[in-house]
């Protein structure tokens, strides 16, 4: 037994509260009072954020499939030249979908979702803030995918482009119903992204266990936070933007009339204020997602944590400085132009520097392990890269006059999207797996499908970026045979069969590991982040007793370990509120419980959302079920609940000893 | 390949210059690549030896810092070169350039060169011819969806935006046919929206524009005569115009030199006998959604229309 360990011993002898009986009856009181009971009911109230952050994960995969699918459909159809599987019509539902599910209804709630399930374990604190709204939240988010996918099938898919360019989508060409099922999933989607968000920040600002002060918290929580602060900054855009639209449709104002004094590019600047740093949404937990595994994989810290964590910052300012790119071709003077082509530019900076601080990382790692997670985030040295070096092309005005609309744009964002997120999301999947589940993915499918993965997407991409050049526009349901373009089609579309039996791996994977896998333990990668101190899959309140850090990799630096805390509630649920800045502790809060009023809210709101696509009157009526629901879930409980102020009651088993 | 639609083949000023721009951006952000994906490699490599060397963290800074700072010497360097591009394709803009207007529709383009006497304007359709060697001044408009003009052989595109004017300055330097296509997604057509652009020699040019003044060609034979009548008085009339006829509908593409132009339907198809047949009888089995009905002729009627329509030149 080592020094330390005698002294933590020690101290868990000299502290009756922590002594393992008294633990262990404590965890039983802790598991009566946050489990959640079974059947039917207990499960559609769940508010625990680790079911919630899982159900998120789970669907959002399950529209990734759809997308997929999509997907494999429209590389089907472009396969030949002249080909007749698809018509105009669905073709152009099609990519709509695909575009519109990937980015709304994949990329950012599953990487939020990580958020969810991760980042109150990483700050060590037993619940997230606003559990019954993170209910909310993944209802509408559920009901939202729900009900473009229904519209879909009954031949009401949108198909303007997941941009949604008015007047094409305004209410004189966008016939029918198509462009108002789109505005209102965005509409789903920024309700559920702001209200995680709003959880996610509130989590990381006011739950951190204490000791964990800012400058020690995980890369991974502080790209949640950076990605939540440009969610709640980019989303009141979409916001107003999708809003305007859909006025313009039902109630014929005029935002995007250029007739009647509107302006068809007042949308296009408002879709992309969005619209740009919705790809730093996407990315920043990604990058978040890299840091966490390549310091795991390499045995130390990530090198330069204060430049990784301005890096990410800055990336956030600058992204909302650069959304006029995405519109060179429409004519703007050219002044402004060179202002978004210096600030396009300039945005590759902070990148530069967090991958160069990886590289120096993985340099001086302690015998560096390459297990399937250190693959997928390797992998995006050598294919992020390339896209974001495409991305510096298209901040170039003439060069992006040529390529912009084109294949070699398609080729870019697949490139940065799917290299700079979806790799590491996998990996970070393959990652936390264990955690989430108990139970290790295999080695030897992790294996196969990250390599067919590896080779199907560059086989898929990398030929779009010579058809973009050679002249391809994108969204375009077929091509003359005339062109030439049907053996680089046909390369891209193998490609794609190729990721489509990779992914099949990886769900294979799960399949046989969820049931077979080799059983994880707490900390089965060797990781210094706290989710890793407790059990696998964790309890539902996360810790008992809650752990305090004094150091940024807690289960490295054991030697550091303070004393855990003692005094929170058992008998309800209660969790330890901190100050901002240093985390240290400043009151408790009661957590509220399971309820059915998050999803019955979540029913009235989207009844609202989609009746009053037909009718502007589904406004007015449809709110009434809506504050209905409010009211019964703001309604007073009965019973001792009340903040307690102060530290009172509450202190580390150091204090308790001094 | 055919490089018909080429970015990378450039037979104009303009495009020649962004291609320039391109091979810069090529080459240097190739050598980034490079070296990135070298160092990853390296860095992954010396990772996995136990006990690799322990570098001071203020000796990794510095490397880090360095690695950054070249960084951003290439950054700049492509933005300068960039902005070098940009600036020099403004230096076309003259005078006497010969101006065209171009005005989007869904899925086709009208084509209407411009002269002070309007008598003397040509209107054309899906099919510009411009001399080689004179800067081109092209006024964009749209009639509808926002489109985008975009011939890469030739240089980058513009949007048409409906409510506003772009112009396009270009030159081409190497008579040829180059191809350009809608590049703003506009609907159910997008992909069948293309036009064609003749790049021939001044004298030519001005022949083609002589002709084109003209009104249409009088029918000669019995057949074609009757399909002049079948046009006139049919339903072709209410959309297209021919000049010099009671054709004069304004919607549709403009007829009085059909029969001189290579493609039919924006690109869609040969300008060649069966093809127009088929296009008359069926224009929605050809191009799905365009906005031209079947005229549901007879046989007969179809066959006088064809006759007439191939004298159009």
């Amino acid at each position: 037994m080592s020094a330390n360990d005698e002294k933590k011993a020690r101290v868990i002898e000299r502290d009756a509260r922590l002594d393992i009986d008294t633990l262990t009856r404590e965890r039983e009181r802790l598991e009566r009072t946050w489990a959640n009971g079974r059947g039917m009911i207990a499960w559609l109230s769940e508010t625990d954020h680790k079911a919630i952050g899982r159900r998120f994960i789970v669907t959002a995969f399950g529209f990734f499939t759809l997308a997929g699918i999509l997907a494999a459909l429209m590389r089907t159809q472009l396969a030949r030249p002249e080909n007749t599987f698809l018509g105009p019509d669905l073709y152009n539902q099609i990519f709509t979908m695909h575009g519109t599910t990937m980015m709304f209804l994949f990329a950012v709630p599953v990487v939020l979702a990580m958020g969810v399930y991760l980042v109150p374990l990483m700050v060590g604190a037993r619940s997230i803030a606003f559990p019954r709204m993170l209910a909310y939240s993944y209802w509408m988010f559920l009901f939202g995918g729900i009900f473009l996918y229904v519209m879909f099938f009954l031949n009401i898919g949108p198909d303007n482009g997941w941009f949604s360019y008015p007047p094409l989508a305004g209410p004189e060409f966008g016939y029918g119903k198509r462009a108002d099922v789109w505005a209102q999933l965005i509409t789903f989607t920024e309700v559920s992204g702001l209200v995680v968000a709003t959880c996610l920040v509130c989590t990381i600002f006011k739950m951190r266990t204490p000791g964990m002060s800012l400058n020690r918290m995980p890369l991974f929580v502080w790209a949640m936070l950076i990605t939540s602060f440009m969610v709640i900054f980019a989303m009141p855009s979409i916001v107003l933007s999708s809003t305007c639209l859909i006025l313009d449709r039902l109630v014929s104002t005029h935002f995007f009339n250029q007739a009647e004094g509107g302006d068809p590019l007042l949308w296009q600047h408002l879709f992309w204020f969005f619209g740009h740093p919705e790809v730093y949404i996407i990315f920043l937990p990604a990058l978040g997602m890299m840091s966490e595994v390549l310091a795991t994989s390499s045995r130390r810290k990530v090198f330069g944590y204060s430049e990784m964590v301005l890096s990410m910052t800055a990336t956030a300012f600058i992204g909302f400085g650069v959304w006029v790119h995405h519109m060179f071709a429409t004519g703007l003077p050219q002044l402004g132009q060179s202002f978004f082509t210096a600030a396009s530019i300039m945005i590759v900076i902070p990148t530069a520097i967090q991958i160069f601080n990886w590289i120096a990382t993985m340099w001086t790692a302690r015998r560096l392990q390459i297990t399937v997670p250190f693959l997928y985030m390797a992998s995006f040295f050598f294919v992020f890269i390339i896209g974001g070096l495409t991305g510096v092309m298209l901040a170039s005005v003439p060069l992006d006059r040529q390529v912009h609309d084109t294949y070699f744009v398609v080729a870019h964002f697949h490139y940065v999207l799917i290299g700079g997120s979806t790799f590491p999301l996998l990996g970070g999947l393959f990652f936390w797996f264990p955690k989430m589940t108990g139970r290790l993915l295999g080695n030897r499918l992790g294996q196969v499908s990250f390599w067919l993965l590896f080779i199907g997407f560059n086989l898929t991409f990398f030929p779009m970026h010579l058809l973009g050049l050679d002249g391809m526009p994108r969204r375009v349901y077929t091509y003359p045979a005339s062109m030439g373009w049907q053996n680089l089609n046909l390369l891209a579309s193998a490609g794609a069969a190729i990721i489509f039996v990779s992914l099949l791996v990886y769900l294979v994977n799960i399949v046989v590991s969820l049931r077979h896998g080799a059983v994880a333990g707490d900390n089965p990668w060797g990781a210094a982040t706290l989710e890793w101190a407790t059990s696998s899959p964790p309890p539902p309140y996360n810790f008992a007793p809650q752990p305090t850090v004094a150091s940024a990799e807690p289960l490295w630096h054991t030697e550091l370990t303070p004393p855990p805390i003692v005094g929170l509630a058992d008998d309800k649920r209660e969790v330890l509120v901190t100050y901002l800045l240093d985390a240290e502790p400043d009151h408790r809060y009661p957590m509220p419980g399971p309820s059915l009023w998050p999803l019955l809210a979540a029913i009235a709101t989207s009844i609202m959302f989609v009746w009053s696509i037909f009718q502007a009157q589904g406004v007015v009526w449809g709110s009434i079920p809506i504050f209905i629901t409010l009211i019964g879930w703001f309604w007073p409980t009965k019973g001792k609940e009340r903040l307690e102020h102060g530290v009172r009651g509450t202190m580390t088993a150091s204090e308790s000893l001094s | 390949m055919v490089h018909l639609q080429s970015v990378i083949h450039p037979a104009g000023i303009e495009a020649a210059r962004i291609g320039d721009l391109w091979w810069t951006m090529f080459w240097i952000c190739t050598a980034v690549w490079c070296a990135v994906a070298l160092a990853a490699m390296v860095a992954i490599g010396r990772g996995r030896r136990a006990a690799a060397v322990d570098l001071p963290d203020r000796q990794i800074s510095r490397n880090v810092a360095i690695a950054a700072s070249v960084s951003i010497v290439a950054l700049v360097a492509l933005l300068f070169q960039s902005v070098v591009t940009g600036r020099a394709l403004n230096t076309l803009r003259t005078p006497d350039a010969l101006r065209i207007d171009v005005t989007g529709n869904q899925w086709w383009w009208d084509v209407q060169y411009e002269n002070p006497v309007a008598g003397l304007r040509v209107t054309t359709a899906n099919e510009i011819h411009i001399p080689v060697g004179r800067p081109i001044a092209f006024n964009l408009f749209s009639n509808d969806v926002i489109h985008s003009f975009w011939i890469p052989n030739l240089q980058g595109k513009i949007d048409l935006v409906p409510g506003r004017r772009n112009e396009l300055w270009l030159q081409a330097d190497k008579a040829g046919v180059y191809r350009g296509q809608c590049a703003e997604y506009c609907g159910l057509q997008h992909a069948k929206m293309a036009l064609v652009v003749v790049a021939e020699a001044p004298d030519d040019f001005e022949r083609w524009l002589a002709a084109n003044r003209a009104p249409a060609a009088a029918p000669v034979t019995p057949e074609q005569q009757r399909g002049k009548d079948v046009v006139e008085k049919g339903p072709c009339a209410m959309c297209h115009n021919i000049t010099g006829t009671l054709a004069g509908g304004r919607t549709a593409p403009d007829l009085t030199h059909i029969a001189s132009r290579s493609t039919l339907g924006a690109g869609a198809i040969p300008n060649m006998h069966g093809y127009l047949a088929g296009w008359i009888t069926d224009p929605q089995a050809i191009k799905p959604g365009n906005r031209m009905p079947p005229p549901g002729l007879s046989s007969d009627e179809l066959q006088a229309v064809l006759a007439y329509l191939e004298t159009l030149k």
